[in-house]
Parts: structure tokens; sequence; C-alpha cells
């Protein structure tokens, strides 16, 4: 059972939380103007990365808010949260050290 | 009965408690704090079981949850498959018989208690042994907040089983004198019989408290048998200890071989002689102890077989001062008996004769295995240190720490000062004050000799069928032969092709020792080799302990609406839908569900009918871009709906398909409720919530779960009217259709509380929702029960409600729909705006695969015998030429969504998503039902009413 | 006992302001006080308004005129109102605010007719919720069988709250003393019930421990 931080209830079990997918992915300023390939890759295609990954959280049994996390995708570590709207920040060190396999 | 084995004194049993209990349908009297085990070798009782696969005798090897052998099935107070007479605890009345590998569960339903506690600490401490009590110690002065948790039915761990001093007195005294200081320590949560069986994520880590196993029958019936404790520590200290590792030799399995330490363990806590005649093989050091102090305890110690060349100074001495024979340079090749060893067959390592020695007892150390479990289970990595012959950690973790034997400390002030430092370490990095706890006096500990790795000892023939690496699972060193021979290599595939570390004890024994066999036989060292992880738990927890107390009544929530013991009161027979208790129907004396749902809807349909629509998600949306946000995520525009209007919207995901459904009342200006469904109600707030504050957070609107603020009731029927007239005309409403329009709504008080009135239908009868604080859901639907009495009010259920929307073809999403229906798929293309530039799904609306003339659309389907109802999910198939069905596989059209019998008909029908199903109105497809093939005619979806001439009433 | 709480029973019968009776949720759990051992009141019901606003700003501004008390900026706590209520944060830019009046359609226009012009909100939430009261030397402990939240009166004292879930409910709990000995559990309606037979379960061993 994972903490996480909610950035402003503080940390609480990973239970509270619903996870909402990859973040800075925006709603295209104007669908009508996308092929079907680009539509179809706002709609079904994310990223799979391995390390840090910007996704989306929301406190769904807190506070209600959105917010986005860094995660390192292989040791599930949450490296940073911060506000929607905020820029993603930079991780001043590499993700997890031993993370590696 | 007497106890030949039991010592005249000592020990931790209570000599004045005997305790009566039958063991394999003989009585035995055992004493209180006696382990099953215990008691039984206390009657010379050394056959517990016989092994899973080849029949073997087995016996107990050790003294705790290491023992891989002595599995048994308690019987009384409750069938408890698979457990060790090792760690259970005799009482009076337990009835218990040893099994082959598999027990029994209990066929009744297990009326004890199981519950849960939270609990978040500062330290953490796992074990209370030297290293533990000194860390715990060296916390609870500090004034931290404390969890010391053990396993064992009282603190000490290994000190339980020696004859150590702690400054200058019995050890166990400085245990009990810390042990009161803890319990009286505000911030100090002390727990025994309690087993830390995970280490997670942040410091969690999960225990199963054993509260009343030991009380047996006179357990409180209110008191939880068993607690799983979720302790959220900032720092964690495991001085969990370590456990002796068994040497594996040709017929090492027999009843009477025993690890050396355990003996100690029966011997000075129990006061149990494991045998009368022992013979000890050792590898190293600490097996010499047993052999001293069980021949000064009367047991005659036949000899000491040491595989190391050299014997230590110190012990030789021990030895020879009571006559005990070592043999240096040796090694225990294998074993006699039948049921019991009689001889332990002794060889110099470098060939020559076997002796075979004469004893009952042969105790066996191969060395130690720190218990390293939770560090591993925590993604600590471990090394092999040839040196001590052992996997330990190979450092301390952000938030765990490793202290004591746990460590590979091997001494007792060793284990006593690492417990206090990795204590007075994690505090200071929580920025505590350190108040430091003096490490006791122990008294000088002999030189330790290196020891010796032996894995195993060759069988004097070559035969390794059985040199037993694993006694549960009967896997033997030919098993990791064969193994390796089918080319595995690692621990963890030969694991699994050997099952070796698989069963009970999750390899405690077994699983280091395959590692450094794997490595014998391929060459290299253990290190080369690793060990299998581990993993959770550490010893085995019951799903019943696991589930606590969400079982029963409490498995789900149920959730009610205001009207709930109303419905109780009627008879409703329930529906789940969710988690809510909803009134699938109200019988009448002698009505199955069939008459009453007809009756039901005759109400509906000719009468009036009333349904607590309590359940249905409500949304208050506020703000000046209220409009704004519904236009962009119902498929419909909203913002243009007049105030005291309502509307009916679809909502759609972003991929074009129907996600919920409902209406829209326009409250003010800037101000909407939102109806959704009952299954959609969190789900949609949800998703307006993840639209406006991640993609439009710069829309001024607000919105709010009002769902249980307002309850709901369809007042349904041509007499509607006359009930809604009748309760709120005195309020001042007027219910007729030119001053109360359809889809329309408006506010009226009733005896001081507000009501608001809203003419929608999900049946195609004239119908009001009544909408009411749940404060006063009770009154207002009795006023209006009341008031429809003349007109045969009937309160109708779910099933009800499915049978008259469904007659109107109105869908109910999540059942008619699937996650791949778009609006135009159900029909319902008016309810896509043409006008709007853009809204959550329009884009996918023109992708190919949406446009497909093809696609599943929502029918109707009449059984053309007027009598069969499909059975919902039944497949929809089309007949070949020959009116044969076609060879398989069978294309299937599509599957029939909702199935009912229509009052209104006189038939059954149903509606179906079926391949172009539109442009194949009036013809007949097939439907098969239980092996016969069902005509039916595919209609449109709107069965009752298709002009819509009956809402008006 | 001095631990116990105030014996209140849940309030049914007519409301102030009319004819109409009213019915609490729990009404049917006459006996939850005694089923707990003590522990646990359902609490009368009284008004509940959900307020949304942006702090600092204009309709943060007003809700406070309308209160008599700032909304609370700090996550997590909650302030007494001058009128015996409470303001409880629950989001960044939403507050509950609990009345002991029982007559919400009184609270919520005023407070929207402050809050709206002023890009704010006001919803009544009077029935949406039901309130119990947790109080005595079980108070943590029965919170501790299923609330994950550390209660610990270092870390939670009175001021605190928090919206968290207690057994498989979603609450608001609200810390009412220094001393651990004294909460406010907010539920859903819907949920009232199973919480309160969660409870009782709860406090089974305290029962008959008393008894």
């Amino acid at each position: 059972m994972q903490m996480i931080r909610c950035p402003w209830c503080g940390p609480r079990e990973e239970v509270e939380f619903h996870y909402g997918g990859q973040a800075h992915v925006p709603y295209p300023a104007e669908p009508a103007a996308l092929s079907d390939e680009e539509w179809a890759h706002y709609v079904f295609f994310r990223d799979n990365t391995r390390g840090a990954f910007a996704e989306r959280w929301s406190h769904s049994a807190g506070c209600r808010r959105w917010f986005n996390a860094l995660r390192d995708t292989v040791s599930y570590r949450f490296l940073a949260v911060y506000r929607p709207g905020d820029p993603r920040p930079v991780l001043d060190q590499t993700p997890t050290a031993g993370a590696s396999s | 009965m007497s106890a030949p084995f039991r010592t005249a004194s000592g020990g931790r049993v209570e000599r004045s408690v005997p305790v009566s209990f039958t063991f394999g349908g003989t009585s035995y009297e055992g004493l209180r704090g006696d382990t099953l085990a215990s008691a039984l070798l206390a009657h010379g009782v050394h056959q517990v079981t016989t092994s899973i696969k080849l029949g073997r005798p087995r016996g107990v090897g050790a003294a705790w949850a290491e023992d891989p052998s002595s599995l048994v099935q308690v019987e009384e107070p409750f069938p408890d498959p698979m457990q060790l007479a090792t760690t259970t605890e005799v009482f009076d009345g337990l009835v218990a018989h040893g099994v082959p590998g598999q027990g029994r569960l209990a066929d009744i339903g297990d009326s004890a208690r199981y519950d849960s506690r939270h609990l978040h600490v500062d330290l953490l401490v796992v074990g209370a042994g030297p290293a533990g009590v000194q860390a715990a110690l060296t916390a609870a002065r500090s004034g931290a907040r404390v969890a010391l948790v053990d396993e064992q039915s009282e603190p000490g761990g290994s000190l339980l089983g020696t004859t150590d001093l702690v400054d200058g007195r019995p050890a166990l005294e400085w245990v009990g004198d810390a042990a009161a200081e803890l319990a009286a320590a505000p911030e100090v949560v002390h727990l025994q019989r309690t087993t830390v069986f995970g280490v997670y994520d942040d410091g969690f880590a999960l225990a199963v408290e054993r509260r009343t196993d030991h009380l047996g029958g006179a357990a409180p019936r209110e008191v939880s048998r068993q607690r799983v404790w979720r302790i959220r520590a900032r720092r964690t200290v495991v001085a969990t200890g370590a456990h002796e590792r068994p040497v594996v030799f040709t017929d090492n399995d027999r009843p009477g071989t025993m690890l050396a330490g355990s003996a100690r363990t029966f011997l000075h806590r129990y006061g149990v002689l494991a045998g009368t005649r022992a013979v000890v093989l050792t590898t190293n050091d600490s097996a010499y102890r047993a052999a001293v102090e069980l021949a000064d305890a009367g047991v005659e110690v036949a000899a000491v077989v040491d595989t190391r060349p050299q014997v230590p100074a110190h012990w030789a001495a021990e030895c020879a001062g009571r006559g005990i024979e070592v043999r240096s340079g040796s090694a225990v090749v294998g074993t006699r008996g039948t049921d019991r060893v009689t001889h332990a067959r002794v060889a110099a390592r470098d060939g020559g004769a076997v002796d075979d020695v004469a004893c009952d007892l042969l105790l066996v150390s191969g060395g130690w295995n720190p218990a390293v479990h939770l560090y591993s289970q925590a993604r600590g990595k471990l090394a092999f240190d040839t040196s001590l012959g052992a996997f330990l950690p190979t450092g301390r973790l952000d938030d765990l720490l490793v202290a004591g034997a746990a460590a590979g400390a091997q001494e007792l002030a060793t284990c006593l000062r690492q417990g206090g430092a990795a204590s007075a370490t994690a505090l200071v990095e929580l920025g505590l004050d350190v108040v430091p706890v003096p490490v006791p006096s122990t008294p000088a500990a002999p030189p330790v000799t290196a020891p010796d790795l032996v894995w195993t000892v060759p069988d004097v023939d070559g035969d390794t069928s059985r040199q037993f690496v694993d006694l549960q699972r009967d896997a033997t060193v030919a098993d990791v032969q064969r193994a390796l021979g089918a080319g595995l290599r690692s621990p963890e595939h030969v694991k699994r092709y050997t099952t070796i570390g698989t069963a009970h004890d999750q390899g405690k024994t077994s699983g280091v020792v395959t590692s450094g066999i794997i490595a014998e036989l391929l060459g290299g060292g253990p290190d080369d080799v690793g060990t299998t992880t581990f993993r959770p738990p550490y010893t085995p927890v019951a799903f019943a302990t696991l589930a606590g107390r969400d079982r029963g009544q409490l498995f789900d929530p149920v959730r009610t609406t205001a009207l709930h013991d109303w419905h109780v009161r009627a008879g409703a027979v329930w529906e789940d839908v969710g988690q809510w208790k909803r009134p699938r129907y109200y019988p009448l004396a002698g009505e199955d569900v069939e008459t009453a749902v007809l009756r039901e809807c005759a109400a509906a349909r000719t009468g009036v009918g009333i349904l607590d629509g309590s359940t249905l998600g409500k949304i208050d949306v506020q703000g000046p871009d209220a409009g704004e946000l519904l236009d962009r995520l119902y498929t419909n525009l909203m913002s243009s709906l007049a105030v005291g209007k309502v509307r009916y919207g679809v909502m759609c995901g972003a991929d074009g398909m129907v996600i919920d459904d409902g209406t829209v009342l326009r409250v003010a200006e800037d101000r909407f409720l939102v109806m959704t469904t009952t299954g959609g109600a969190a789900k949609v707030l949800d998703w307006m919530e993840e639209w406006h504050q991640t993609e439009w957070p710069e829309l001024g609107v607000h919105l709010a779960s009002v769902t249980e603020q307002w309850s709901a009731f369809p007042v349904v029927g041509p007499r509607s009217r006359d009930v809604i007239q009748a309760v709120f005309g005195p309020s001042g409403v007027d219910a007729a259709n030119e001053a109360f329009g359809f889809m329309t709504w408006q506010d009226t008080v009733l005896d001081g509380a507000p009501v608001r009135l809203a003419r929608i239908s999900f049946s195609g009868e004239l119908a009001w929702e009544v909408h009411v604080s749940s404060w006063h859901a009770v009154a207002v639907w009795e006023r209006l029960v009341e008031a429809g009495r003349p007109y045969g009010i009937t309160p109708y259920g779910t099933e009800t409600m499915h049978v008259l929307r469904a007659e109107k073809g109105y869908p109910i999403i999540g059942q008619d729909t699937d996650g791949t229906v778009t609006p135009q798929d159900l029909g319902m293309a008016w309810v896509v705006s043409k006008k709007k530039p853009d809204f959550v799904g329009k884009r996918s609306f023109a992708r190919a695969d949406n446009l497909r003339e093809d696609r599943k659309q929502l029918v109707g389907l009449l059984p053309v015998d007027r009598t069969t109802v499909l059975p919902e999910g039944s497949q929809v198939v089309e007949l070949a030429e020959s009116g044969e069905l076609p060879p398989p596989p069978v294309p299937m059209l599509g599957h029939v969504t909702s199935s009912y019998r229509s009052a209104h008909l006189e038939r059954p029908f149903a509606l179906a998503l079926v391949k172009g199903g539109r442009a194949r109105a009036g013809q007949l497809v097939h439907v098969p039902v239980k092996g016969r093939l069902v005509a039916v005619e595919v209609t449109g979806p709107v069965l009752v009413d298709p002009e819509g001439a009956r809402r008006d009433g | 006992m001095a631990d116990a709480a105030p014996s209140t029973t849940p309030s049914t019968g007519p409301s102030s302001s009319g004819l109409l009776p009213r019915t609490h949720p729990l009404d049917v759990r006459p006996d939850l006080t005694e089923q707990t051992a003590g522990a646990v009141v359902a609490k009368p019901l009284t008004t509940a308004v959900q307020v949304r606003a942006e702090l600092p700003g204009p309709a943060a501004d007003a809700a406070a005129r309308v209160l008599g008390v700032a909304l609370p900026a700090r996550p997590g706590t909650w302030v007494a109102t001058p009128a015996g209520g409470r303001v409880v944060w629950l989001g960044p830019d939403e507050w509950l605010v609990l009345d002991p009046t029982t007559t919400p359609w009184d609270l919520e226009p005023r407070l929207r007719e402050a809050l709206a012009p002023a890009g704010g909100a006001a919803v009544d939430v009077s029935a949406q919720r039901v309130v119990l009261e947790l109080s005595g030397p079980l108070a943590r402990d029965l919170l501790a069988a299923g609330c994950a939240v550390d209660t610990h009166p270092s870390v939670f004292p009175a001021g605190r709250a928090a919206q968290t879930l207690l057994a498989q409910a979603g609450v608001v709990l609200l810390a009412l003393s220094d001393d651990g000995r004294h909460y406010e559990l907010l539920v859903r309606s819907s949920f009232a019930r199973y919480l309160a037979d969660w409870l009782v379960d709860a406090a089974t061993e305290h029962r008959a421990r008393r008894a």
C-alpha cells in the first residue's frame, strides 16, 4: 500500500486515489481539423515510458482534486507531485538507483 | 498419562497448569505454555505425520515456524488445516492429528471474529529478541511512538531457548523488566503472538495477531480470534533472528532428526528432552552448546560429528569433560530406523567405514540463515558471506534497518549493541532526541571457529533419492539434479521445477540449501546462484483473517434510500443495484415475480404507480459557464435550455461511445441539476470534474453531488395528474397540461418543505418526478400514496420500471450498451447536436468504423410464438437459406440486451443489439434458447405508443 | 460516566419551519449509543451547505461576511462559526458549512446570493450527509479499526479535518478536542446505516467488556 502525496491533503493511502493516465495530453484545439489517424492518436495512444512518467491522479476519496505526478514506472515510486497547470518538474537526479534490472 | 521426557524443573511452561488434549486419537496431558510439539515430545512421541508423496514418517524438525515437517490438522475447537505442531499452543480440549501435506477446511461457517487495526508509529521493531528489545527500549525512552511485534507467546526470541545471562542474571529477567517498562510507556504498542508477515511500500507492514488461538474453546466469543495490524512506520528495525539450517544426507527425514538449536529450545523453554541418546552433526560451533547442555540435562550424547577437520579447542574441552566423543572431519551419511531414528550412520568425510551409532535423537546444524525475509521483501539486496556461510543484507534501506542475528550477528553482545544502535540511527533520522540505553553486560563468549560450508553429505552408494531438501514437498537432491539436467540454472526455475520452497514453510529451511546444492552441482559459490525472491506472507495467513469484518452483512456497504423502511414494510423484494438496495417488486400475497410485475406494469399504464427513484445520481452545476460545460460534455445543446425546462441528454466518451444518460433541469440562469443513472452517479461527477479541472479550469462552474440530498419519486400513469393535483394543488400547483407542460418543472412548498415537481417520463406515460429533500422523503411519499389510494396507486420496483422503459425503447446505459455503442447505434441521432462545433465524442462519430452500415444497432425483438421470454444475453443468429443453422462457427448477429413480458402488449418482447438491425425491421431472425431456435421478428425499439400520445395523459 | 457523549437521539418529528415530518436515516438504530458502549451518537439533522469560492477572492470574502468567520485556507482543517457551526475545508476552493439551524432553505440562498455574483457557489447538502459524534476512550480505537488516517492528537488535534475512508465508506472526520477523545464523523446518508452497523460491530469487544 503506497502512500501518495496529495498536493493539498498530504500523504494518503493509495486506495483514496484514482489513476487518470498520462498527463499533458491536451484535448485538441480543433478536433474536426484532425485526420482520423491524428484523432485516434489522441483518443487511443499513450506513451509507455520506462522511468519517470508524468501522469494524472485524482484524490477521489479525499478532496476530489486532480493533480499530476511524476512516477518511476520501474520502481513505482512517486518522484514528484504537482498541481494541474504547473509545468512538469525537472528532477535534479535520475530516478531510483537500483531500479534497473 | 505421565510425560517421561519432561525435565524435573525449569522451562517456561506452567507446571502447575496441566492441559488435556488429543492427538491422533490418543489423549495426552501437556502443560500450559507447551506447543503441541513440545507436549508430544514430552511423551516421547516423535512421529507426527507422514509425508505428502512418499508416505514416509515425519516428526518434529524444529521448534518454531521454520519446521518443515510437523504438519497437523486441528479438529477441535474448530477445524483448522495445515498448522504446525511447533507453533500450535496446547489448551484443554485441543483435538488434532497429523496430516500428510494437506488438511481439511471446515464444512461449517466460521463463527469466530476477525478484525484489523491501523497503527502509526515512528519505529516498528520486528522481533522481541535481544536486538529487538534493546531497539524498542531505546525508542521508548526517547519518547518515540513504537511498536514491538513478536510472533512467540512471550518476548525473548532466541533467549527463550538458552541459559544466557544479561547483566549478570537470567536473560529472561532482563527481558521481563524491559517488557514491563514498555507496557508502562504510553506510546508503545507491544504485541506478542503477532507475526509481521509482510513489509510493503512506504513503511507499511502487515502483521497478524493470534489473540485467542491459545485459549481454545475458552476464548471469549466477542474477542476477535485474529487481528490484522496495518502498521505504517516511519522506520522499521528488523530484528527477526536467524533460522538454523539443516545438512542434507540420506534418510535425513526420519523422526528424531532435529535442528540442534531447536533441541535446546525444547529443553530450556519447554523442559522437554527430545531423546535419551543423541548424535550431533555439525558444521559449526553452535551445536556444541546443544550437545553440552543436553548432556548436562541427562541426555546421553553418543557423539558430536563435526565436518571440520579441526575441533574448536574450547568445545573439545567441554565435551571431553562430559565424556562426549567428538569425531572431527566426519559426517552423518544416513540414518536407520523405521518410524524413529535408531542409528546415525557416521563416516569420515574422506571415506572409510560407516559406523552405525545407536541413538534416538539426531541433532543437525548446518549453520544459520539470518531471517532476512522482511528486508528482502522490501527489496533489500542480499550477498553471500563466505566466512559466516550465509546470505546477509548488504546494508540498510531508506526506512528499514536490520539488527542482530538477522544481520548476521552471532553473539548476544553484538545483537544487543546492534539493536540499540539501529534504533538510535532511525530516531536521529526522524529528528528525535535519542536517550541512549546502555548495552547490558553479557559474559564473554568462547572464541568462534570458522564454520564449514556443507550442503549435502554424499550417499555412500551415490543414491540421492532419499536425501531430502524440502521435506514438505518430498523433494530431494535427485530432484535438484533432474532440474539442472533439464537445463535449469536459476534457483527460481529450480524451485518451480522441483516445487522446493513452495509449501507451507515457503522454504525457510530448504531455500538457501537449494542454492548451495545448485552451486555445488554447477560449480561456483552460492553468491553466483543467489536465492529465490522472498515474498509475503512470511508464514501462512488464513483468508478469514484477511477478510476481517468485511463479511456477511458488512461484506460490501449496503446503501439505502430514505424510504428503505417503507419498502421493507411494503414487503419489497430487493435488487442490488451497485451497492444500493432497490425494491425490485412488491409481491402481494401469493404473487410470484411475473404476476407482481404484470400487475405493477398494468397499474402504471392504466392507473397510477409510484417508484422510489432516489438512487438516481444528482449533480448540482452552478456558475456562469455551467451551460458551456454541459454543452461540451453532452451530445446535445444544454445552454439553450430555458429556466424551468427539462432536457434529456446523452454523454459520450472521447471515443464516441455512450457512457451515461439522464435528464437535465435548468434551475436558474447559472444553475442546472444533472440527473444521472444510478450506477453512473459517481462516474459522471468524476468525469465532469476531470474535464473541468484538467482541461477547462477557466470555466466558471462548480459541481456538487446532491444524490442523497434529493429523494426522487416518479409518479406514473394516466391518473398521476390526479395524485399530483391532490397533494400539491393546495400549495398552488396546477397540474393541467396547459399549466404544467411536458419536460418542465415547478417548485412548490409543502407544509414548509420545498418540493420540486418535474414532468419527466421514463415510461411514456403521463408522469411527474417529485424531488424533495431526503429529510422529508418519507412524509411526501406517504402523502402521495395516501392521495393515490382512490386511484389504486401502486408502488412499483425496478423490474416494472425496466419493462415500462423497454416497451418505449428507452435504453439502460450499461445494460443495453456495453461501451461500444454510439448514440446513433441506439437510434438516437436526434440527441446529437449538429449545431455545436464540438463536444466530447463528436469527432469520433466521423471515424470510419463508427459509420459502418453493419454496426450493431438497438432494435426490438418480438418472439413469433408470443410466449418465449428470451434470456438476456442470448445470441441472435440468422438461418441459412435451407432454414438450418449455418455450419459452425455460426455467425452471431448480436445479442439480447433486455427481455420482458409485457402486460400492455400481452406478449414477451426484447431489446437487442443486432448488426445492421434497423435495416432488418420486419425480418425474421432466430435466437437459440435451450437447444431450440426461437423465431423473432425484428422491429423498431419503440413498441408501446410510438406516437407519444400517452405522455400528456 | 464522564466520557460518555451527550445522549442526544436522532431528531425526528416536525421541522421547526412547518408541519412536514422529517426522518433521520438512523431513526431505526435507536440503540446506537448503547451498542457502541457509549462511543457513538447520531446527531440531529441540521443545516449543511457546500460553498465554493476562490481563496483569496471576493467570493471568499462574501462567504466570510455571511458566516462571520473566514473560510479556512489550510487544507484539512475546520473553524467554528459565531453561530455555533463549523466551516470545514473540503478542497482548495470548497468548504462545507455546518450550521445548527434546521432550515437550510434559508442559508443556501443567503450564501448563494452573496457568492454567485463573485464567482462562487452554494448548495444545500443538509440531507446529503449524517453526522455522528464519537467520544470517550473508545473513539480512537473505533476509528483505528477502519481508518488509515493517523488520529494521534499530536498530528490530528482539535481543528483538523480529513476526508478519507472509514471501513468502506467515505467520511469527513473532524477532531473536536486535543486529547483524542472527541470527533465528528460525516457520512453520506445512504451509507449511514452501513457505517452505524459497522461501528456497532467494531464495538463488540468494548460492549462485552462493559457488560
